[in-house]
């Protein structure tokens, strides 16, 4: 096996025996990145002499004889909207195409002391906007298992980059299902923790109250691992939980017997794809074989998610995007004439459509008289989408559903500009989730009769990531679709 | 008070609380350092970053609202209020909305031997905004020092009926507020800053007239000015039969006269709402009691202990009380010299008035607690006349030296030396042979010349008193 | 005809509200669009939610502080690296010429 096809756990192994440096990794992503790069198009952009010094200095510690951690010397990809000091961090935004942070972000922090390598920044929907990176104000990354296809979005490029083996791991965001979607549309695991487990300093905000970083693996065993670094109390971000980060590692248990799973059946309706909904009720049946007990449940207030979830998002938006104004750093338009003219020719050259459309969306849910109708009401059915799943954990450890409606879809298929609905119904299953606080996560279940992967989506309440590990390592280790890789 | 209108003024004012960090980031807020220097991603809304709430500050606010007897809420929570302004980084103020911090409270306000008493609406946090300072050609420079100070805005009720009674409103505030040590209150550095609704309305009008909003008054004789300026103006516009324009105005201290500054258009739209990056802030029992055990001898409490345990006139505690400043003063100089009276006279006399006509606050004297006991001790044990006491308590006003090396420098020291002064008596005398002869005639009362012509004679550093004697024997023989 | 939740007039207001510049053919077509969004989300209204808390944090988290300790500023040269104009350590920004704030 190659290099860039094995997993974190794996190359740690072959790192302490000595089999390969961790030089020797970073030369083979890179490798791996120069020859389908060109393709897939993930990255923004690379740090190749940077991630060269640090696997030296992980190098080092194995020839002195020191022990090393679980993710030092593994190479990871990180999406560019995760502030990196000195290292271009661009959102996908022409507002921000020259921005360099004098700070990092803690995640950013989190993975140097775990020693990680970072091989570069990747691309996105232009502030997270998006479901398929094809908001990306730079260019659009193409799905490894069928580049005609998109890779989900926002945190496409991450996706993108662990399942065409151009990054070992991958750090992404999800607002409203921006890890899990694209995890599930190119074949790989991803989770969204709660809400405040990991810290957001230093995340470029698109939701503030619905934003959470999370991980992108090949396996559950690296998403375990990834989660016991990034997760973690942060004095500087006050909605961070505290609370101890348990060894994740220690639920990778294969063992379904006895867990209580809930199918919400709104998610399992027909708005699904008939192929996805096969796939997630074959894999419901694995789960009853392991051992566990599948029922229907209801949450009833889950197919208002969507829009409240489009009112709160842009809300939020509107205003965590006011400060791009051409004033302290990013794009400041040369045509202004006089200060208002400087700030509105900024913006209007600096954001995409969508973004713009979501700015503007978000103002006249906040604007004087119409607050009332569009964000209060929004965040009252919010309370209620809590108390779904605040009832549904009463009863269940987990619920299960698909995490897209539908797998991979063309480029440029879903971006008519007369039915952007099409584009945000990708976030269905995933959204109420966010709006929630709770964590999920995305892993393969299938593929459809394309070839194109399938995600399953399990749900956790708060802090109940362990669980999730468990069911999720159960049902990979007693399938293979998690084994597939791209032919790419 | 006109005849024909009622006069309705609010004020709000603003006061930087006078914290070591920003509200938001632990940046300093040092007044007066170079541009840019105390700023990090946080204050200068950098993407991504995010608030962490000062405590300190907060306890500033709750100790503001219980001095200014208001209820503390037990929930409240911080907002975003949205505009575009190149001093305000993120495009946001994090104010807070619905859910002030303090609530109904009240200051007594005397004026004119009348006790009104001025409802406080509202107190809430917020942070400050940077500075523009106006560049050549007509650009600005922004300084983002200010930005993410913490802010209290102290808004009242309209309860306030005249430019006096607003003047002597904002004196008590501060003084409150300086007693607390929360704030400096500096106006002129901007720590206090006020800003004034008005309006009038005819005489049994119940309903309120249209208001205008005054800013830029950087003084209070800026703010009494405005107010008086502003009635007569909407005064004249009223009996004139035109309409008052609800309007933001700005004070120019040159010309004295208000301006538009902008007519409230639709453009104000500031979409509050929740701001997601903070939690929210409960306030409990304990954590207030702790609070209230914190808060000094306030104002009211000071005077009346300054009466009652001193001995102090009404009217003298009133004085040294009106200040902070002034009072801790005082207190200082009682430390070293134990006669309350007598360092009163001293304080409301020479150095009010002294402090007066160079326009200088107290914290500028130049004369320490302990240098004017040092003085006052110097008259008791004879070294110098009452009268040269005064000569050197403006030597000391105007060059800070101590006491005893101006005594020396100028050679002050009371002459109380018999033979000495026998002899200057009796050249005074001998140049008024008249006077002597008045008194030998009967008329005592030319004593008193006499004494003044030889402390004329030693330029004031007789002994009064020995000169007194010395004169009364040599008259008898 | 179906009844516009946002006009062209609106929407222009809420463009000046976000400081965007949209040319006449985009302001028809964010109306549209706009619209679309704003029918959907038409659905919230079958919700009763007169008794209902907002939910604005998904953590009940309360009172968390800093301790007012100065720390660590950016270096100057470091605040203003971005900034698209500086002069004598500030930001620079072009003429106030409207009186809109």
């Amino acid at each position: 096996m190659e290099i860039y096809e094995l997993t974190a756990h794996q190359l740690h192994e072959k790192l302490k025996a000595g089999e390969v440096s961790a030089q020797e990794i970073v030369k083979g992503l890179y490798q791996r990145i120069e020859d389908v790069e060109d393709d897939v198009k993930a990255y923004i952009t690379l740090t190749k002499e940077r991630a060269l010094e640090q696997a030296k200095k992980v190098d080092q510690q194995l020839a002195d004889g020191e022990e090393i951690g679980a993710l030092a010397g593994i190479p990871i990809a990180l999406k560019d909207n995760m502030c990196t000091e000195g290292i271009k961090t661009t959102c996908a935004s022409e507002i921000l195409h020259n921005f360099k942070p004098p700070y990092n972000a803690t995640v950013v922090e989190k993975l140097e002391e775990a020693e990680t390598v970072l091989l570069g920044k990747t691309n996105l929907d232009e502030f997270a906007m998006g479901s398929s990176t094809e908001n990306s104000a730079f260019f659009t990354t193409k799905n490894p298992w069928d580049l005609d296809k998109v890779p989900g979005g926002s945190s496409g490029g991450s996706a993108a980059a662990v399942a065409a083996g151009e990054a070992v791991l991958a750090i992404g965001s999800d607002t409203g299902g921006s890890i899990r979607q694209p995890a599930s549309l190119c074949g790989v695991v991803g989770m969204k923790p709660t809400y405040g487990f990991v810290s957001r300093y230093g995340l470029i905000a698109f939701a503030s109250s619905l934003d959470q970083i999370g991980p992108f693996s090949k396996d559950v065993s690296d998403c375990a691992l990834a989660l016991n670094y990034i997760c973690g109390h942060d004095p500087r971000d006050s909605t961070s939980a505290e609370r101890e980060v348990p060894d994740f590692t220690e639920s990778l248990v294969d063992d379904a017997s006895g867990m209580k799973i809930g199918v919400p059946k709104e998610l399992m309706d027909e708005g699904i794809e008939a192929e996805t909904r096969e796939a997630v009720k074959k894999a419901i049946a694995k789960f009853e074989e392991l051992g566990a007990v599948c029922e229907e449940v209801s949450l009833p207030h889950s197919e208002y998610a969507l829009s409240a979830y489009y009112l709160i998002a842009p809300a939020e938006a509107s205003s965590n995007l006011a400060r791009y104004d051409g004033v302290r750093y990013g794009h400041r338009s040369p045509e202004g004439q006089g200060l208002l003219d400087m700030f509105t020719k900024t913006r209007s050259e600096g954001f995409g459509d969508e973004v713009k459309r979501r700015i503007m969306l978000g103002t006249y849910a906040l604007s004087s008289g119409y607050y009332d109708d569009y964000y209060l009401k929004a965040q009252k059915v919010r309370t209620l989408i809590k108390e779904d799943f605040a009832k549904a954990f009463a009863e269940y450890d987990l619920l299960l559903s698909p995490t897209s409606p539908f797998t991979a879809f063309g480029v440029g298929e879903k971006t008519d500009s007369d039915d952007l609905l099409q584009m945000y119904i990708s976030d269905l299953c995933t959204v109420p989730a966010n709006l929630a606080g709770i964590p999920g996560i995305s892993i393969p279940c299938g593929f459809d009769s394309q070839g194109l992967p399938i995600g399953l989506q399990l749900l956790g309440d708060y802090f109940a990531e362990e669980k999730l590990i468990q069911a999720a390592y159960t049902f990979e280790q007693n399938t293979d679709f998690h084994q597939q890789r791209t032919e790419i | 008070m006109l005849k024909d209108y009622d006069i309705t003024i609010g004020l709000e004012v603003h006061a930087q609380l006078d914290t070591e960090t920003k509200i938001f980031c632990s940046c300093s807020t040092e007044f007066g350092a170079e541009p840019n220097t105390h700023t990090c991603p946080v204050c200068l809304g950098m993407p991504g970053v995010l608030p962490v709430l000062n405590k300190q500050a907060v306890e500033y606010a709750i100790k503001a609202g219980l001095a200014l007897n208001c209820e503390i809420t037990d929930f409240s929570k911080f907002d975003r209020k949205n505009y575009f302004y190149p001093d305000l980084p993120k495009a946001y103020q994090i104010s807070q909305f619905d859910l002030p911090l303090c609530e109904e409270g009240y200051i007594d306000v005397m004026t004119d031997e009348e006790s009104v008493r001025i409802g406080i609406n509202r107190i809430h946090m917020e942070e400050d905004a940077g500075k523009l300072i106006h560049a050549q050609g007509g650009e600005s420079l922004v300084d983002y020092n200010r930005g993410g100070t913490p802010l209290i805005e102290i808004v009242t009720e309209p309860d306030i009926t005249s430019p006096i009674q607003a003047t002597a409103y904002l004196k008590k505030l501060k003084n409150i507020l300086e007693y607390l040590e929360v704030s400096d209150c500096n106006m002129a550095e901007g720590s206090l800053r006020c800003d004034a609704n008005i309006s009038l309305k005819p005489k049994g009008q119940s309903e309120l007239g249209v208001k205008t909003e005054l800013k830029n008054m950087n003084s209070f004789k800026a703010i009494e000015k405005a107010l008086t300026y502003e009635i007569k103006r909407q005064r004249k516009l009223l009996k004139e039969g035109g309409k008052v324009v609800q309007e933001t105005r700005t004070w120019d201290d040159e010309v004295e006269k208000t301006f538009s500054m902008r007519s409230k258009e639709e453009a104000h739209d500031y979409r509050y709402f929740p701001e997601p990056d903070l939690v929210p802030l409960e306030v409990d029992e304990a954590w207030l009691q702790e609070i209230k055990e914190e808060i000094p001898e306030l104002p009211k409490a000071r005077r009346e202990r300054f009466v009652n345990e001193l001995g102090l006139p009404e009217y003298d505690a009133e004085v040294l009380t009106d200040s902070k400043s002034i009072a801790d003063f005082f207190e200082a100089v009682l430390e070293e010299y134990d006669d309350p009276k007598t360092v009163s006279n001293w304080m409301m006399g020479d150095m009010l008035r002294l402090l007066n006509e160079e326009e200088l606050e107290i914290e500028e004297i130049k004369i320490e607690p302990v240098e004017l006991a040092q003085m006052l001790k110097l008259m008791d044990d004879g070294t110098i006349s009452s009268k040269i006491a005064k000569t050197v308590f403006e030597e000391m006003f105007n060059t800070g030296k101590k006491p005893e090396t101006i005594v020396e420098e100028k050679g002050l020291k009371q002459i109380s030396d018999s033979s000495e002064l026998e002899g200057i008596i009796e050249e005074v005398l001998a140049e008024n042979q008249s006077a002597v002869e008045d008194y030998q005639a009967g008329n005592e009362n030319v004593i008193g010349f006499l004494v003044g012509q030889t402390m004329q004679a030693t330029q004031g550093k007789a002994n009064p008193q020995l000169v007194n004697e010395i004169l009364r024997k040599k008259l008898a023989d | 005809m179906k009844v516009m939740k946002i006009d062209e007039t609106m929407v222009e207001k809420v463009a000046m509200l976000s400081r965007l510049e949209l040319s006449s053919s985009e302001k028809e077509q964010m109306t549209e669009q706009l619209n679309d969004i704003l029918e959907y989300a038409d659905e919230l209204n079958e919700l009763e939610t007169e008794d209902i808390e907002p939910t604005a944090h998904a953590l009940p988290i309360k009172n968390v502080f800093r301790e007012d300790k100065v720390g660590e500023s950016l270096a100057r040269k470091d605040a203003l690296k971005n900034a698209p104009q500086k002069e004598a350590g500030s930001f620079k920004v072009p003429q106030i010429i409207e009186t809109d704030e």
